[in-house]
């Protein structure tokens, strides 16, 4: 701000290099907390291109993004555009015919049918991949299975101490995803408020807002006291996954790319794409390929494959 | 010569006038622009509260998603963070400015100053990862329930305003004159009672103006704290509040723009908080301001 006068050659050479070892030494491991940010896809325009506008879900639209852009790469003539703004959003638009593919972490309403076919418009539905949610506790912790009820209860603060679950006397630390999270949304819909619509449980305020999946696992793999969720496809080493049954009485399950597909795991839900009429021609090609070589990108951002 | 000098010196006039009014234009642009964000805050965040009933927004639950929008929480977490990360960095950075000024010969100056230089060009995603991995398991052991503590937040936030604060106070210890120090040595003072007696508390204006300086760069700092103090929407009133999780609210504003609908209720309360930081800001730097202005009208330079 001052002295810019005083600087000398060597103070000025001397900062740069101090800066420039800091920096690097500490850049390499940072890569762990942040987004990865795929490359930019170039496209050669040079003969008429087909778009498929995709629209929806924010649950699905890194996963929709990525299928798009590797899509694109080995088929240059297609065009996807990719947007979020949330399912019922997606659903609105593929209704009044302005998207090819909505793309809906719920099934459509009922009454939302009803309007599309009204519009001449027949929704098809494609399940293109899964969702769970794994709770995950730090490896040392003693406790290895919970109820959806506990797991409940742990979130709004009924229960505070690992003791009270059969572990050590420890304080629970709450982690959760931002707000703005579409498995924030859905865990407290499903897990905390137990899918009961009149339910106005909420996280407790003690609740930890960790900025990504990254930074979850960082402080679940560090502290004993910590209990977290996420999509089954983050979780990494340094975390253990704890089982999971709908009541006292149901088999304990952990998730597993068999358990999720075969519906025994109790916090899952299948991911739609819904398409106006029977789809032809780059629609299909692009749909039968999600399904087929798409699937090996599922993982890769957090979801669960669907069974071959 | 005359002649020949005669349309050389207009033509220099001219010259001399376009680029005035050049310096005129961008410096009167930069008001301009302040001003310009400032309409923007107040267009985009005045209706927050408008929308939302006073009792929502002056409360203790922010759930933006379910249409809680208390604020009290962010205010205070930010508050907490912020006073404490100044209480930290306060004495360190008057002794480092005093080591700096009054006591180092000047080789280990030419060497001191450049590196705290440095320090103000750490970016702050590099000290919110070093704090992450490095400070929160250390104050984990000490026993608190997480590591991801407000008190956590509020050594990394010390850590930033230090150069701050730093550097403007040993501008302001440069700034007083010689003949202080040669009186204080003369009447038989010691290096340490001089410093300490004279030379800092002529200084003080200027001192307390470094303050508010920093006070108003941790205020606003956001990546660092969202990684380090756990984000938790809680109010910090009990005494083990500082190591407890807290919210600030320039992490609220970071972590919820990106996926809020634009033209929401949530659009618009974010925008308020941010005028709230604005107002914040703007108060301390306005004190910070009138102790130089202050000085300068009883006739100080400092």
């Amino acid at each position: 701000m001052q002295n810019h006068q005083e600087k000398s050659p060597f103070q000025f050479i001397l900062r740069s290099l101090l800066i420039l070892i800091l920096i690097l030494t500490v850049i390499a491991p940072i890569a762990g907390c942040g987004k990865e940010q795929a490359d930019a896809q170039s496209n050669s325009s040079s003969e008429v291109v087909q778009t498929i506008e995709n629209k929806g879900s924010d649950t699905l639209v890194n996963l929709a993004l990525a299928w798009a852009e590797a899509y694109m790469k080995s088929n240059p003539e297609v065009r996807i555009s990719v947007t979020g703004g949330g399912s019922g959003t997606g659903i609105a638009a593929l209704i009044n015919g302005t998207v090819n593919i909505a793309n809906a972490s719920r099934t459509m309403k009922q009454e939302e049918i009803d309007t599309a076919k009204e519009n001449g418009i027949e929704p098809i539905k494609y399940i293109v991949a899964r969702d769970a949610i794994a709770i995950v506790v730090h490896p040392s912790n003693p406790v290895d299975k919970l109820t959806l009820q506990q797991i409940s209860d742990i979130y709004t603060k009924k229960i505070t101490n690992w003791s009270q679950l059969g572990g050590e006397d420890r304080p629970i630390v709450l982690l959760s995803r931002q707000s703005n999270s579409g498995t924030y949304v859905y865990f407290l819909e499903n897990v905390i408020r137990l899918g009961n619509k009149e339910s106005d449980l909420l996280f407790s305020p003690d609740t930890l807002l960790m900025p990504s999946s990254e930074c979850i696992g960082a402080e679940i793999k560090q502290n004993p006291n910590a209990i977290g969720y996420d999509g089954l496809g983050y979780v990494g080493e340094g975390q253990k996954v704890v089982a999971v049954a709908i009541d006292n009485a149901s088999p304990y399950v952990l998730p597993s790319i068999e358990t999720v597909n075969t519906n025994t795991y109790p916090i899952s839900r299948p991911l739609h794409m819904y398409t106006a009429g029977e789809p032809t021609g780059a629609m299909k090609a692009y749909l039968d390929w999600i399904l087929t070589e798409g699937q090996l990108l599922v993982a890769g951002l957090g979801f669960v494959p669907l069974e071959q | 010569m005359k002649t020949s000098d005669a349309p050389r010196r207009s033509l220099r006039h001219k010259g001399t006038f376009f680029i005035e009014s050049l310096i005129h234009i961008l410096g009167f642009s930069s008001i301009g622009f302040v001003l310009l964000i400032f309409l923007f805050l107040i267009k985009e965040g005045v209706p927050a509260f408008f929308e939302i009933p006073f009792n929502n927004i002056w409360d203790t639950l922010w759930y933006p998603t379910f249409d809680l929008f208390g604020v009290l929480p962010l205010l205070l977490g930010s508050l907490i963070i912020t006073v404490t990360a100044i209480a930290i960095a306060l004495p360190l950075s008057i002794a480092t400015a005093v080591l700096v000024r009054e006591i180092a010969p000047s080789w280990v100056r030419e060497i001191l100053k450049p590196m705290i230089e440095t320090l103000a060009g750490i970016p702050s995603v590099v000290l919110g990862f070093l704090g992450m991995t490095l400070v929160s398991p250390v104050i984990q052991k000490l026993g608190a329930p997480t590591g991801l503590t407000a008190f956590s937040g509020a050594l990394i936030l010390a850590y930033m305003a230090l150069p701050t604060i730093i550097s403007v106070a040993e501008d302001a210890l440069d700034a007083v004159p010689k003949s202080y120090r040669d009186a204080g040595l003369s009447m038989g003072a010691t290096q340490w009672q001089t410093i300490w007696r004279v030379v800092v508390p002529a200084a003080k204006s200027g001192i307390i103006t470094a303050v508010m300086l920093g006070l108003g760069r941790a205020i606003g700092e956001t990546m660092a704290v969202m990684m380090v103090t756990g984000n938790a929407a809680r109010m910090p009133l009990t005494l083990n509040s500082l190591f407890q999780p807290a919210r600030t609210m320039t992490a609220t504003i970071a972590a919820e723009m990106g996926e809020v609908a634009q033209g929401s209720v949530h659009y618009h309360m974010l925008f308020g908080i941010g005028l709230i930081l604005f107002l914040l800001t703007f108060i301390i730097n306005l004190i910070a301001a009138s102790t130089i202005f202050k000085k300068r009208q009883k006739g100080g330079l400092r």
